[in-house]
């Protein structure tokens, strides 16, 4: 073990290899590696936002869906109670408009009762006069018992 | 490799052993180089060059570094960096712009200087040998298996947590932690004389425990490589054994470095 100036040698190359580490080496490692740091840290919590974000829409997703659904079983149903009314109504009016139809018939029926029943009884009164005629022929004149045909015709 | 050529196992032993020298005449005894002003060539080299590959290659990753999706060596080097970086958080709770980078290059630096141990002791001395056509140049391609090295490095350390120690605290809270804990002002000689022997037994400890384990891995290396064809089912499992080794010893230091920078920098 001998002990020389090697040793200032040594210390020397120790020291310019300190100063490159120092100077060169280090630093911008050290930079590199803190903004990396720095970098993935804000990718990681960026992700995490996105995540939570994701999380967010897709419950809104679901709520608006749900909306939508009970919004459109609300229109059905109201549209089908809105048939139902048109039914009921149109049913009403069918029945009005069928009752005006069977009671103008039925008055039509009256009056072509009432004028046959007119025909008859003016057909009847003539018959009865002429029966009458061919009978009283000639004891009864018709002008002298105008009056009491009449009477008669309004009888029958 | 082992006694061929005239070679004995001393001999062999002693060339993996041998560092490098260039000296100044002043320095010779004997012809040989022993004084204070040589320099271990080879220690120089190999650690100055794979610093700075591994450090040059850091830098220019680092220069394109990109807080985007990151390069595969770019995600390499922030995989090392942040676990270095970690250990520093939990450790180190002062601030300071030097102490992360003082723990990255010592773990760096001291493990890839460590893993020169796992090339196969032969090899990188037969390549040099046919290179320079000198097959007996003394060569140690393992820079922690030289003192120098690690003694350099703990000193520095030392240093640097000396200053850290008197920037952070100031220079009257640091002479009074020097003289009065643990015992009071009373006894300030034994206060100081305690703090003296912590100080200095830190960066002996520090260097001595990376240059033990790495020599002595290297030795095994050696001694198994010295039993011919039956090296085989013996060195993978230490080569095995050897990456648990050089990586836990350049965590240890750098660990070792924090903790250091840590006590320097607050009061206890």
């Amino acid at each position: 073990m001998n002990i020389n100036a090697t040793l200032i040698g040594q210390a020397i190359w120790f020291g310019l290899f300190i100063w490159i580490t120092m100077k060169y080496v280090w630093p911008p490692l050290q930079k590199a590696m803190a903004d990396r740091q720095v970098l993935i840290a804000d990718g990681l919590a960026a992700a995490e936002r996105g995540k939570h974000e994701q999380e967010l829409a897709a419950k809104r997703a679901a709520d608006a869906l749900r909306e939508a659904k009970e919004k459109s079983a609300d229109l059905v149903a109201q549209a089908e109670k809105r048939a139902q009314q048109i039914v009921e109504e149109a049913k009403g009016t069918a029945k009005v408009e069928a009752d005006k139809v069977v009671a103008g018939a039925k008055a039509e029926i009256d009056q072509e009762v009432e004028r046959a029943k007119q025909v008859l009884r003016e057909r009847v009164a003539e018959l009865a006069v002429a029966g009458a005629e061919k009978i009283l022929r000639k004891e009864i004149n018709a002008s002298a018992h105008a009056d009491m045909l009449v009477a008669l015709k309004q009888d029958l | 490799m082992s006694a061929e050529g005239g070679l004995t196992t001393t001999g062999y032993i002693e060339h993996h052993l041998t560092n490098l020298v260039v000296c100044a005449d002043s320095s010779k005894i004997d012809g040989v180089c022993k004084g204070f002003w040589t320099f271990h060539l080879d220690t120089l080299l190999v650690s100055g060059i794979l610093g700075l590959v591994v450090f040059g290659l850091m830098a220019k990753f680092a220069s394109k570094a990109t807080s985007g999706i990151p390069s595969g060596g770019q995600n390499f080097i922030e995989m090392v960096v942040g676990l270095v970086d970690q250990q520093v958080r939990d450790t180190f709770h002062g601030k300071s712009a030097l102490v992360t980078p003082l723990a990255i290059t010592i773990f760096v630096w001291v493990f890839v200087m460590n893993a020169m141990d796992l090339i196969p002791v032969d090899f990188l001395p037969f390549l040099l040998g046919k290179i320079t056509g000198n097959e007996h140049l003394p060569f140690k391609f393992v820079p922690t298996t030289d003192p120098n090295l690690t003694f350099a490095m703990s000193i520095t350390v030392f240093f640097i947590a000396l200053f850290m120690g008197l920037k952070v605290k100031g220079f009257s809270h640091f002479m009074h932690e020097v003289f009065a804990v643990p015992f009071g002002i009373k006894l300030a000689p034994v206060n100081f004389l305690f703090r003296v022997v912590e100080e200095i037994a830190r960066p002996i400890s520090l260097s001595l425990r990376l240059f033990g384990n790495m020599y002595a891995g290297e030795m095994v290396f050696i001694l198994i490589a010295l039993l011919g064809l039956y090296q085989l089912p013996l060195a993978l499992p230490w080569e095995l054994f050897h990456i648990l080794i050089i990586t836990l010893q350049a965590f240890v230091f750098m660990m070792l470095t924090i903790v250091y920078m840590s006590m320097a920098s607050e009061s206890h």
